[in-house]
């Protein structure tokens, strides 16, 4: 058996984790599961292909960096569709979810977010047609690195860019004054409003940090797969998955099970076929509801 | 004229059957505030059980035991209905949102079943030569669909006075009493979980009944059927007819499912050939869009129960 499956679990397992930290902190903090939270990863992703588009028309091509598929115009545009995908996340907290959170009946909240996510998707299938994309046509060589695992660039770059935005998120949770509020807020919403915390700042970080991620995720996918209308609802239920095999609020949690997730995945192409695979996240998921519901970091419900 | 009127029973077959499936989510939603976005999920299992109990044998598939439709039908029921209970068995503990997510994992994973499990299901081509009531009359289009109609009819009758028996009987009380407040129905020694486990494993063999008729109307079935785009028909459907209304829901149907077909005729006839497929989801944008307005200013539908519950 090869153990090229380590590798690329640990690659979607990545995206995963990174899409099922905003599914988390949306649920620990603003009390509801999104299933819009897909279709955020895909408007990110043809954001950030619009604008590369845009750069190469503007600026004309740029040589890639190294040995890597993409240029400089890449790194910008991502940072510029993070951004946007943000601005989408607020015009539609502000549009709806902040409407129907202010009646108080979070399951219409999670309905609204099914009704946003049908549009959100069809949108792009409107814009830019349902037939797949791509940030580039390169071809790259797969570096063999020893026990019979082979790895591109783009791969490597991308598993570090992971590492330093998970690790950029935990200290921000950590360390940082808006991190602990939304902590604080998370585990008591009275209490936090009581010692003065500024609740509209809170919800607003939470979805600009959620955005960003899935539009982070959304663009490793497009780099290592293809951008696809769908992409984001293929990785919906993997992204749930995750958030509740890691414990609603933990963002360590979401990281660590979106990569168990990823890697069960590989595994499964490898011993039973791809076509199972997104069976996978299913099975997990009602094995943690049966034997272990609060997840791996969670806390009991009260 | 008489193509017409031929078109006209197949349309309002096609409506109602929309209708039934939504009556068995007005069950869950409207009656017991269970949410369920696997809807295509349970119809679809209803739809192939009843294929494969019905279908004269194949060679190179399980199943065609070739039993009677009746047999189907309730084989359909027992199935949707089985599947709905073990969902709502392990998350109706937790809370609401875990019976969502779960919900629309039941949909992902029939759907690959569908698509893969070729030995029982016929993989992406599906099931055909599903036996379709009055097949004898088949060459005369006006009385074949006026008599399938009637079955649909029938049919959704049936579950309409079912429900609505249901719902005023000690059953239907107990389930909105805790709808309306849950502490206060535990406290008269109500099992929350038991009752909602009931209601949701009933309205998904609705659903599951739903789809075995539909499966012997058409004659044929195959995985494409049953997307997500499903689902959202029979929310929009529900929302327009206004949820807690059994009356509504088939209203909704019969009305969402004319904007439907008139707006997709519409574009058939309007949109040049390579625009259908980006018109086609414009109109999926139009319903979602639709079902958010309808929850910011009219929650309660447009027939809704005149005492608003939001």
């Amino acid at each position: 058996m090869s153990l090229q499956f380590i590798l690329d679990g640990l690659i979607n397992g990545s995206m995963i984790g990174l899409g099922a930290i905003g599914v988390t902190l949306t649920y620990a903090i603003l009390r509801f599961s999104n299933f819009a939270h897909g279709d955020l990863m895909a408007w990110g992703a043809y954001a950030t292909l619009a604008l590369v588009s845009g750069i190469a028309a503007l600026a004309g091509a740029a040589a890639p960096i190294g040995a890597l598929s993409f240029g400089w115009p890449m790194i910008v545009a991502a940072l510029g569709g993070m951004a946007l995908t943000g601005l989408l996340a607020l015009a539609l907290d502000w549009l709806l979810f902040a409407r129907l959170r202010d009646r108080g009946q979070a399951i219409i909240i999670v309905m609204a977010s099914f009704g946003a996510s049908m549009a959100l998707r069809s949108l792009l299938e409107f814009l830019f047609t349902s037939s797949p994309v791509y940030y580039s046509r390169a071809i790259q060589m797969a570096m063999p690195v020893g026990l019979g695992i082979r790895v591109t660039p783009d791969q490597i770059a991308l598993l570090v860019v992971t590492l330093a935005l998970v690790l950029g998120m935990h200290l921000f949770m950590t360390r940082s004054q808006t991190g602990r509020e939304m902590r604080a807020y998370s585990q008591n919403p009275a209490l936090a409003r009581v010692v003065g915390i500024d609740v509209a700042r809170i919800v607003r970080a939470t979805w600009l940090i959620g955005a960003a991620l899935a539009c982070a995720a959304g663009i490793m996918v497009g780099i290592l797969v293809q951008i696809r209308p769908l992409m984001g609802l293929d990785m919906l239920l993997p992204m749930f998955a995750a958030a509740i095999l890691g414990g609603i609020g933990s963002i360590p949690g979401a990281v660590l099970a979106g990569l168990i997730i990823g890697l069960s995945e590989a595994a499964t192409v490898q011993l039973i076929g791809a076509e199972w695979r997104a069976a996978v996240a299913f099975a997990i998921l009602m094995a943690v509801l049966f034997i272990r519901p609060m997840g791996l970091f969670g806390v009991a419900e009260r | 004229m008489i193509d017409l009127l031929s078109y006209g029973a197949f349309f309002l077959s096609t409506a109602l059957i929309f209708g039934i499936i939504t009556l068995g989510l007005n069950l869950q939603w409207g009656l017991t505030g269970l949410f369920n976005v696997g809807i295509a999920g349970f119809f679809a299992i209803g739809a192939y059980a009843s294929a494969i109990l019905t279908t004269p044998e194949v060679a190179d598939r399980i199943g065609g035991f070739g039993l009677p439709i009746a047999v189907g039908w309730l084989g359909a029921m027992a199935l949707a209905g089985l599947a709905a209970a073990i969902t709502g068995i392990a998350t109706l503990r937790l809370k609401a949102d875990y019976l969502a997510i779960t919900t629309f994992g039941v949909a992902v994973v029939v759907q690959l079943v569908m698509l893969n499990a070729e030995a029982l299901t016929g993989g992406p081509f599906g099931v055909a030569f599903i036996p379709r009531p009055f097949a004898g009359v088949q060459d005369q289009p006006v009385l074949f669909n006026a008599l399938n109609l009637m079955v649909v009819a029938g049919v959704t009758l049936a579950i309409y006075l079912a429900l609505e028996h249901l719902s005023r009987s000690p059953w239907g009380r107990v389930l909105r009493a805790l709808r309306e407040d849950e502490r206060a129905a535990i406290s008269l020694g109500k099992s929350a979980r038991s009752y909602r486990v009931q209601a949701f494993a009933a309205g998904g063999a609705v659903m599951g009944l739903a789809g075995a008729v539909q499966a012997h109307f058409i004659g044929f079935i195959a995985p494409d059927n049953y997307l997500p785009t499903l689902t959202f028909q029979v929310w929009a459907m529900l929302m327009v007819g206004g949820s807690g209304s059994n009356r509504g829901a088939v209203l909704g149907s019969i009305v969402v499912w004319a904007i439907w077909v008139g707006s997709g005729a519409a574009t058939a006839a309007l949109v040049p050939g390579d625009w259908q497929a980006r018109a086609a989801a414009l109109q999926i944008v139009a319903i979602g869009v639709m079902l958010c307005l309808i929850l910011l200013w009219r929650p309660q539908g447009f027939f809704g129960p005149r005492r608003g519950r939001m």
